[in-house]
């Protein structure tokens, strides 16, 4: 892999700065049973109230809240009550972990040996742990880890239970638990499985919303959510599913606790266990079901090499100071406590933690290096990151993550207005595409000016912005980080203006985009291969619905695309000038979320 | 116990002379620190005389009651409690050190005295509107503008206000303090008011504590302290209705000590009795301790007369209730000094009750404390007073416990002791205690008293013990600081807001450099059936803090914020004044806020109540 020579040396010098141990190194040496069997003491939440796992189960299905909304159903659907708090009896068997130590003592024993075979090494920011066990012991704790394998779940509570820190319950899809056997050892380790889909469910709503406020108030365990939802194909972060955050956040707004810290945690990987079928589904190879016997064809992957791991534990971000002064907890004051339905939403505090939380991952990753980061096809990026230095090569890191790059004309100064507008527009284009606040665009835009100022590449004035001359390098990276982005969206709206017929079915939509990019890139007339992943064209899609071009039609069963043909062209040229002629431009590139830890 | 033998006969005379002063009906011989300030109004007849107009010469002018009362630690670092006044007076308290500097980290070394004598010069010289002056002396209304009688009636009692006097620090004083002695003289006074406009602030009894007194800065006019003190006689008493008839500036305990030698009690014992005046009950709505039999402030008043700048207001009749509209006592009770001076009040009276017992169930946590009380509320039974004390406050007033006098007691104390958290399991870091009083014929109390016991053993345990708090000044000594307020909150909010609250003072302190945790407690002090009444204690040792006030009152800002935001209200019983201001808009929306505004514009154009409380 190419990243890897280029972030191998840097080895030492950073294991010394971050504080990262090998936490392998020691396991090596001592026996994993002895391992496996040792004393476990755990640090515990000063509020904690001692509780049993079934306990819990009836905690939940008592709550003012379960009980409201159980009679709520019934009487909307006409069954009895009875029936009702029944099925919500059921869907929380269906749901609940039975955490049970020995267990954990048994997965602690195999992934030693198992991570042991994996990797070279794997690397954890003790500082981090040490910030962590504070944490626990002050407030209940939301781990939020970025998910790029299913590595990252097991690895999680291996790591606590190696540092002694309460076992997290884990939030986990359905589809785990249709796994035989393994699906059952990991709900008594920890696991809760959740359906992947329930919107319209209140029933299962309230009594999975209950379950987890549960055990948040009575500091049960940390609880650990995969905020993106599912694994990220392409190692870029996904936008959030936010309603999760949602409920971890109620009961701090119902004042029923002075506080949560959400715990952002960064795992990333020189080379991802997944690799290969990501790529695969990536052009439209659907994913194989999880199951237990492809788990077990799956340990030829125990001979190979997969370098090492990092697992970067970041600063707990309390929810008070969070929104403190942004949300008024007094509007609560009115209603009855056990009444959730007719609530503020606090979703835009949700997103803004998340944001937070990948500003924490990506200070690591500039610290850290480039690791975890590739596109499946090539990496475009990667080869001119190599050319530029060190300190410009960071920056350009924080910039990439934050997603937007903005362009304007060719010459070297530019009215700072026109330069806001072409950055509003593709910041509007790209937003589900990258994680970005609603609503903050001039605040990102300002922050975007003021990194570049810092870094010497551009000189703001009230109207104006200047390139300075050592500043290409930099801006030229930038681009290119955009560059496949821009390119994938033209060939998305090409094909919409080209190619469509007038009943184009959402499902369709994908393979024949596929094939149109495909086409284009045989006949040599693109050479952006990330047109090809389906995770572009879907956000593409969704961008353009969004703005207008295109919109759904119900006919029968099937939904259709209707193109407004103006509208895509108009977007489409409006990329295209920002596309070709990249280097020379100024740029701006939105940040919410970075502050510089260097 | 060693100071046991060494103590001086001295000593043992004055331990004896407080056994003889308790009361028949407390039998239980460990009770010991009673109740302090609901007792003195019965069983000292030594304060029987009513407020002089000179009060510093019996109160403190820089802290709380009698100069002669006070907590201090003497020469062998045990604390003791000074003059004659109190059942716990001249009792040497020997855990209270212990208490105090484990819970502060304060050293008894460390010693922060207050400015013994009101420092003269730095009070400003009077700015006296002549002509006012002069009308008020031909109408032979008695007056003073001596620098000490302006500067005891230019504060209540603030931490912030304390303090400043502790240290010298004088502001704005009035610059006048006039004395009326009937309702006419108010009337007249009111009248030159308005004539020479000069700006009048109504002063009861002093207590207040939020900033109401003190001097709004940017004010003017020539400003009059109204003392309301002279006006404290009971004019009629009509057993036949049961009310009497009384003037506003009356002190709490002398109000009760009269209608006791004629057999009666109003039953309205708020902790600030002995100092607080009827007027003030009525400007700030008041609430008294065994509100659950007689009432708070606003269900014991029949009648009151006020004078406003537009003249008097009062109700036409005794009826026990009048629908005629929005009740215009309303407008009056909480007025807190703004529209007029309260002069009369028709007040109910009930009988001395035949029996008083008092009583204490543990909890083996506060939790179940308040779950208890919540029982109790729901099925209406709740005696005349049930309190109920967080652990922190319930080993404080461990640490007031008394020397004890025999190896008996100490024994039985033990005993208890070793009943509660041996024996039951109660951790003594998590249990807490509530407090009980019943009041009544005594068939009914003891089967009442049976009723509340059955519930409370569902929640914890029946045991004897009382206690009281006051050692504010105290604590001002060595360096640590402290206050109180209160909040009432649905009964589902109650156990959230304690422990967020609590928790975000700790926090609070924390950030604000406070190098000691500090103490933050709170209480349930009062139920309803659809809530209670919260009180929260909470004091810092302040060594270290170059501007302790101020951290105190961003402390206590804070605290406020939180109760706010976790479904407490502004006040219960202590008012808005000038320190909970700010938020009054929320508390009672815009429209609600307009409201009082045009009730302030109509009955007092010109501002002459110009305190600038409240709105």
């Amino acid at each position: 892999m190419a990243s890897r020579a280029l972030y191998s040396p840097r080895h030492p010098m950073l294991k010394k700065r971050d504080g990262f141990e090998d936490i392998l190194e020691e396991r090596r040496r001592s026996s994993d049973l002895r391992y496996a069997l040792r004393c476990y003491t755990p640090t515990l939440y000063k509020g904690l109230v001692p509780c049993k796992a079934s306990m819990l189960k009836s905690i939940v299905l008592q709550s003012d809240h379960l009980q409201y909304v159980i009679k709520q159903v019934s009487s909307e659907s006409g069954d009895r009550t009875e029936c009702v708090a029944e099925e919500a009896s059921l869907i929380l068997d269906e749901m609940a972990h039975r955490l049970q130590l020995s267990t954990v003592r048994f997965f602690a024993f195999m992934l030693n040996k198992a991570f042991k075979r994996l990797f070279r090494s794997v690397c954890v920011n003790e500082e981090g742990i040490q910030r962590l066990q504070q944490a626990v012991q002050e407030h209940p704790v939301v781990l939020l880890p970025s998910h790029r394998s299913y590595m990252d779940f097991l690895m999680m509570s291996y790591l606590l239970y190696m540092y002694d820190l309460p076992l997290p319950v884990i939030a986990a899809g359905m589809d785990f638990m249709s796994m035989k056997f393994v699906g059952e050892m990991l709900r008594m380790s920890g696991a809760f499985f959740i359906r992947r889909s329930f919107g319209g469910d209140k029933l299962y709503w309230a009594v999975f919303s209950e379950y987890v406020k549960t055990m948040l108030r009575n500091g049960y365990a940390p609880i650990e959510f995969f905020l993106e939802g599912t694994r990220s194909r392409t190692c870029k972060s996904l936008t959030p599913k936010t309603g999760l955050l949602n409920i971890v956040m109620e009961p701090f707004f119902k004042g029923e606790l002075f506080d949560v810290n959400l715990v952002p945690v960064s795992i990333s990987y020189e080379r991802i266990l997944e690799e290969s079928l990501y790529a695969r589904e990536l052009l439209g190879i659907p994913k194989p079901k999880e199951s237990t016997s492809g788990l077990l064809k799956a340990r030829r992957v125990l001979s190979e090499d997969y370098g090492s791991m990092y697992v970067y534990f970041g600063h707990p971000v309390s929810v008070r100071s969070l929104t403190e002064g942004k949300i008024t907890r007094s509007q609560y004051n009115l209603l009855p406590r056990y009444d959730t339905c007719n609530q503020p939403r606090s979703e835009c505090f949700a997103l803004k933690a998340y944001i937070i939380h990948t500003k924490h991952l990506n200070v690591f990753l500039s610290q850290q290096g480039f690791k975890g980061f590739c596109f499946p096809f090539g990496e475009p990026c990667l080869s001119s990151s190599r050319t530029l230095g060190g300190q410009a090569w960071r920056s350009a890191r924080r910039q990439f993550f934050s997603g937007l790059v903005d362009f304007t004309n060719h010459k070297a100064i530019c009215v700072l207005d026109d330069v806001y507008n072409c950055f509003n527009f593709l910041r509007n284009m790209f937003s589900n595409e990258f994680i970005l606040c609603p609503g903050d665009s001039v605040q990102d835009f300002e922050e975007a000016c003021y990194l570049l100022m810092k870094r010497g590449v551009l000189q703001v004035s009230e109207h104006e912005i200047v390139m300075s001359a050592s500043g290409h390098s930099t801006l030229a990276f930038l681009s290119s980080v955009l560059d496949p982005f821009l390119q994938g969206y033209q060939v998305v709206s090409r094909y919409l203006c080209e190619e469509t017929n007038e009943n184009l079915t959402e499902k369709e939509f994908i393979p024949a985009v596929r094939n149109f990019a495909l086409k284009l890139i045989l006949a040599g007339r693109l050479k952006c291969y990330e047109a090809l992943s389906s995770d572009l064209q879907k956000n593409a899609l969704a961008a353009f619905l969004r703005l207008k071009g295109v919109r759904k039609v119900k006919v029968g069963d099937q939904v259709t695309l209707k193109v407004n043909k103006i509208a895509v062209n108009s977007l489409e040229d409006t990329l295209g000038k920002s596309d070709v002629i990249s280097y020379q431009n100024s740029w701006c590139s939105s940040m919410a979320m970075f502050e510089i830890a260097i | 116990m060693a100071s046991n033998s060494s103590s001086t006969a001295q000593q043992r005379l004055r331990i004896i002379a407080g056994h003889l002063q308790k009361r028949p009906e407390d039998e239980h011989p460990s009770v010991a620190a009673q109740e302090c300030k609901a007792e003195t109004s019965r069983s000292n007849p030594s304060s029987a005389t009513p407020v002089p107009k000179r009060r510093q010469e019996i109160m403190k002018w820089n802290g709380w009651g009698y100069s002669d009362s006070r907590f201090l630690f003497n020469k062998k670092g045990q604390a003791e409690f000074t003059g004659k006044r109190y059942r716990l007076s001249g009792l040497i308290l020997p855990s209270l050190k212990d208490w105090f500097e484990g819970t502060f980290g304060a050293n008894l070394q460390h010693k922060s005295p207050a400015t013994p004598t009101v420092n003269l010069s730095a009070v400003a010289p009077p700015d006296l509107n002549e002509p006012f002056v002069e009308d008020l002396k031909a109408a032979g209304v008695a007056m003073s503008h001596d620098p000490e009688d302006r500067v005891f009636r230019a504060h209540g009692h603030c931490l912030h206000e304390i303090f400043a006097l502790r240290e010298g620090r004088i502001g704005r004083v009035p610059d006048m303090v006039v004395w009326p002695s009937c309702h006419k003289d108010v009337e007249k006074i009111v009248e030159l008011a308005c004539k020479h406009n000069v700006c009048l602030i109504p002063y009861g009894g002093g207590t207040s504590v939020s900033s109401a007194l003190e001097c709004p800065r940017e004010e003017t006019r020539s400003i009059v302290s109204l003392d309301t003190s002279q006006m404290n006689r009971i004019l009629w008493i009509d057993e036949k209705n049961l009310t009497a008839h009384v003037e506003a500036g009356i002190i709490g305990q002398d109000l009760e000590r009269q209608l006791n030698e004629r057999g009666y009690c109003t039953g309205h014992e708020p902790d600030s009795m002995e100092f607080s005046s009827l007027g003030g009950w009525v400007a700030t709505r008041a609430s008294g301790m065994k509100k659950n039999i007689y009432g708070n402030i606003e269900e014991l008043v029949v009648h009151i007369k006020m004078v406003t700048p537009r003249g008097v207001i009062e109700k036409s009749c005794l009826g026990p209730r009048m629908s005629t509209g929005p009740d215009i006592h309303h407008f009056i009770l909480g007025s807190e000094g703004t529209l007029g001076v309260v002069t009369e009040v028709t007040l109910k009276i009930r009988p001395i009750p035949e029996y008083q017992k008092y009583g204490s169930v543990v909890f083996p946590n506060f939790q179940q404390g308040v779950a208890c009380l919540r029982e109790v509320a729901r099925q209406r039974c709740a005696p005349a007073s049930i309190r109920l004390m967080d652990n922190e406050q319930f080993q404080f007033g461990h640490a007031l416990k008394p020397q004890v006098s025999s190896i008996f007691t100490s024994f039985l104390d033990g005993l208890k002791k070793f009943y509660i958290t041996k024996f039951k399991g109660f951790d003594p870091h998590h249990l807490c205690v509530a407090t009980l009083l019943f009041e009544g014929d005594r068939g009914k109390v003891l089967q009442h008293e049976k009723q509340v016991y059955d519930i409370a053993a569902k929640f914890g345990i029946h045991y004897k013990k009382h206690l009281c708090v006051c050692v504010q000044d105290l604590g001002m000594d060595y360096y640590v600081i402290g206050e109180s307020f209160e909040t009432s909150v649905p009964w589902d909010r109650v156990l959230d807001l304690c422990r967020n609250v609590k928790e975000r003072i700790v926090r609070e302190c924390k950030e604000r450099g406070v190098q000691f945790p500090p103490l933050s407690t709170c209480r349930v002090t009062q139920t309803y059936d659809a809530g209670a009444c919260v009180y929260f204690y909470f004091a810092f040792n302040y060594r270290g803090l170059s501007d302790p006030v101020h951290v105190y009152e961003q402390v206590e800002h804070a605290a406020r914020e939180e109760i706010l935001a976790n479904g407490g209200s502004l006040s219960h019983h202590h008012g808005v004044g000038k320190l909970r201001k700010e938020w009054m808009k929320e508390s009672v929306s815009g429209v609600g806020l307009g409201m009082l505004k045009s009730v302030k514009e109509y009955v007092d154009p010109q501002n002459v109540f110009g305190n600038r409380n409240l709105l």
